[in-house]
Formats: structure tokens, sequence, C-alpha cells
């Protein structure tokens, strides 16, 4: 199918001898927001760091548009660059300031001219409403705001595909409505996004598609109006009990 | 009795002020620029020794790399372990011998020493400031696609560099003060003046007593700048808020069209309220 953007094919990862991803099969279409649930230490994150090759996969392989990142022959640092990540806990660069963390990548990697990376970063600073913050460094913004600057980070490269990893996770309460608000500005825009949740109105909401995973393989997937309204395996509907109560 | 330590250091002063003067300027140049070679093998070293190598990788770039690292360590270890002042005789007279090669500038070997044990020390300092960063900072390099390259010398090196300050401001310091070895091999430096001095007036006492407030009154001073450049280094604590903004008049704003404000506080906090 031409419209889709990554195929996950076989993945199993075991760290040791403890099998967390076992024979993983799953594709990013163009335009999907797709909503990966399921209980911690069910694989959710590790197949996102598998994914931007954070991790090396113990087997199986990842197709960029058809073709194997995970093989060599596609240089995996310019991989990266099409494929946005957000983080649990921001992982801005500490010694750069608010601007230069979104002009940096740009720069080194993408070989854009400054005044241009300026000023995108600037256009997708504003989209996150943290145009104001440009001179603050990450230390001193607190953390709805870093994660808003981290989001701007990974749209300054222009990725075709943005994963986020638990991206309100580390949230005080009040902060995670500014930071899904993006989120969902972002799905608006048909960005096509994968992320790691436990924020179920927004895999409700906002997600085209989504995916429970339990002890390492993918349990169900479908529409929202299918998998959280009628969920068909039992344990599916067990999680989805204890979260929306 | 102090009268008689003055007037003789008056008097030695009087004869050879300048050639202290100049055996200052002789060690603080030897001790600057010796540091700051050192700290660039220490921060090469850095990036080197931290070249990821997973199991995956070419046989013959894992057998480069276990080579790279282990002579990285055997220059630590050996500059590390040996006297600085034995290291002088050996590369002064070793080279000549191995390689036919003969310093004619007394300055550059004694730069060369100098600089090669300051880079052991420092190798090890960068590694543990290396250590120091959080893993998150590789990742987010990672994440936008910085090769590891891009990733050291952008990111994890410029955080480095100011968690290490106080570890090359000690080694200057200790420059400073063990340049003074390089006498064996004939470098003039504020030590080497007290030699010259003492030997040809027999006054040793006040010549000693004139290198010792020398010697504490430079680290001092180095000191003094050092604290103010970490200053420095670690940025301004505030910042301006941008107020007028070039690009649209929606700053601070934002808005997108066809998206519901968001409930999520009211559905999915409910079961924790009390």
């Amino acid at each position: 199918m031409s419209d889709t953007i990554l195929e996950v094919r076989h993945l199993s990862k075991t760290f040791g001898t403890h099998a967390v991803l076992k024979d993983v099969d799953f594709t990013v279409r163009k335009g999907d927001v797709t909503s990966v649930i399921g209980a911690s230490g069910s694989g959710k994150s590790t197949l996102l760091r598998c994914i931007n090759l954070l991790e090396t996969l113990t087997t199986g392989e990842i197709l960029f548009h058809g073709e194997s990142v995970t093989g060599g022959k596609i240089n995996q640092s310019a991989y990266r660059a099409r494929v946005g990540m957000v983080f649990q806990n921001f992982n801005l660069f500490s010694n750069l300031s608010v601007l230069e963390n979104c002009v940096i990548g740009q720069v080194k990697v993408n070989k854009a001219p400054r005044k241009e990376a300026r000023d995108r970063a600037l256009h997708y600073l504003n989209k996150v409403g943290m145009l104001p913050y440009i001179n603050a460094r990450p230390a001193q913004i607190s953390g709805g705001q870093k994660q808003r600057v981290a989001i701007a980070r990974a749209l300054a490269m222009e990725p075709e595909v943005l994963l986020f990893d638990e991206p309100t996770s580390a949230l005080d309460p009040e902060m995670v409505g500014e930071v899904l608000d993006v989120m969902k500005g972002l799905a608006a825009e048909k960005m096509t996004m994968l992320v790691v949740t436990h924020e179920m109105s927004f895999a409700r909401d906002v997600s085209t598609h989504v995916v429970y995973m339990a002890d390492g393989v993918i349990l169900e997937e479908g529409p929202p109006s299918q998998v959280l309204v009628r969920p068909r395996d039992p344990r599916t509907r067990e999680f989805l009990k204890r979260f929306l109560g | 009795m102090l009268g008689q330590l003055f007037s003789d250091i008056g008097a030695i002063w009087a004869r050879y002020g300048t050639v202290y003067l100049s055996g200052i300027g002789n060690t603080l140049l030897l001790a600057t620029v010796a540091t700051l070679i050192g700290c660039l093998i220490g921060f090469v070293c850095g990036i080197l020794q931290t070249i990821p190598c997973a199991p995956g990788d070419p046989l013959l770039k894992r057998v480069l790399l276990t080579l790279l690292r282990g002579l990285i360590r055997a220059y630590v270890e050996v500059f590390r372990g040996t006297p600085m002042i034995l290291q002088a005789v050996f590369i002064y007279y070793g080279l000549p011998y191995f390689f036919g090669v003969t310093f004619k500038d007394i300055w550059t070997v004694s730069i060369l020493v100098v600089s090669i044990n300051t880079g052991a020390y420092m190798a090890e300092s960068v590694r543990g400031g290396i250590m120091s960063i959080d893993p998150g900072q590789f990742e987010g390099a990672k994440a936008i696609g910085m090769n590891h390259f891009q990733t050291m010398l952008y990111i994890i090196l410029p955080q480095t560099l100011r968690n290490i300050m106080p570890q090359i401001g000690n080694n200057y310091i200790i420059n400073v003060k063990d340049t003074s070895v390089m006498f064996i091999i004939g470098f003039q430096d504020f030590f080497a003046v007290h030699k010259m001095v003492s030997g040809a007036v027999f006054k040793y006492f006040p010549s000693a007593f004139l290198e010792m407030g020398g010697y504490l009154f430079l680290t001092l001073l180095a000191s003094f700048l050092l604290r103010k450049l970490e200053k420095k280094l670690q940025g301004s604590a505030n910042y301006e808020l941008v107020n007028t903004d070039q690009l649209v008049m929606t700053a601070g704003n934002y808005q997108y069209p066809g998206a519901a404000p968001y409930e999520e506080k009211s559905r999915d906090y409910q079961g924790e309220k009390p």
C-alpha cells in the first residue's frame, strides 16, 4: 500500500531472558493517529523505542516506506530525522535555549540554512504557544512548557511521523491539558502520530486507531469505537474497566 | 630578623626582578597552553572512548574500537602513573634516541610533556563528566538524527565542560606549580629562576620566600578567575520574555480551528477524587 509509512514485522525484543516484545506486527499509515494503550510493562514504550531504533531489535525488521531500516542499508541517523520522537521526560538539551533546541537539529542534521531554521523553529514554537519563552533555558520552564517545546523541536525537523512516549505521564495534572491540546491540534492537521498513552479520553476522542498491548503482544487493535467501547478480548475489557471506572 | 629578610628580598628583586617576572611569564604561558591542549586531548579521548558499539556491528569496527579503547586506557595509565619529571627526561632524551628528532626549542618539548600528562588526567575527568550526563540527553540528540560526533560536540561536551570546570581548574593550578619540574630539561620557568638566582647570590631563603609568595599569588589569582569563568558558563539565571513578536500577533496563544475544548480532567480523574 502506498500510504503505508511504517511497517513493523515480526518484532521481538528480549532483555536478557525477559521477552518484552513477542513477534509484534504493526503498521502505521499516513494520517493515522494511533494510540497504544496497555498496562505498565506490556511493552508499549519498548515498541516505540524499537521503532526509533533507540533499542536494537532482537529479531524482526522495521520498514520505512517499504525499505528496511534495520538491515544497515539505510542510514539510521537519516531515518531518525524523518521520525520525530517526544519523550516522557522531555529530554530537552539543557545547554541550549528553547529556540536553539528547535534550531540545532535542522542546521546540523537537515543542513538547513540558519535563518530558515530559525524561522521554522519560531513558527512551530508559536504553534505550541512557547514563543514568549524562546530565550529561556529548559531548566527555567515548567514541565508542560518543556513538553510543548519538545513537540516543537520534533516538528521543526518536519518528520513524517511523530512518536510520543507517554508525553503526559511525567506532568502535574494541571499541565496535562496544555500538552494534550497541542497534540489534539496536530491530529486535526492530519499529522501522522503514534502515541503511547494512559490518557483514555485522548485515545477515544482523538485517535483514529487504538492498539491494546499486553505481555509483549498486540491483543487487539482497531478504531476506538470498537476497541474502547466494544472490546472483543476479555483482557482488554478488564483493563478498560480499571481505567475508565 | 624580618627586616633582614625583607631587605634581602628587596636586594634580590632590585637586581633580578625582571628575571623573576620573565620566569613567571614562562610558567603561566606553559601552564595555560599545556592545560588547554591537555583539555583538548581529554575531550578527544572522551569522544573516542564513547563511540557506541553494538554486538551487531561489523567485526572490523568492533576490533578497531576495542583496540582504540585499549590504547587510550594504556595512555592514561602510563602518563598518570609515572612522575612528570621523568616523563620530561624520557621524552626529551628518548625521542632523539628512537626517531632522531632533536628539539631545537625547549618550549616545544615542554608543552608536549605537560600537555600529554594533563591529557591523561583530563581523559578520565571527561569520561566521568560524560557518565554524569543524563542518558536522556543522548537519546534526545539521537532521536532528531544526530550521529555520535554531532551529539558529543553540540550537546554532551558543552554540558560536560560545565560540569568538569572544577577539575579543569584543579589541573590548571597543579600545572602552574608542577611545571617547575621542567627545569630538569632546562626550561626557564619561575622555579628555574630561583635555582639560578640563589646559586648566584647564595641567598636561598629570601629567594624561596619570594617564590612561595609568587606561586601562591598565581594560584589564588587563577582560582579566582576560574570561579568567574565557571559562573559565566552556568549561564544567566534570568531570561527575557519575548512580548513583541516578529512573526505573528498571537504570541503565547495557540488555537486550532475545529479542535473542541478538552475535557480530560472531568472524566479521567473522577475515580481518584475523595
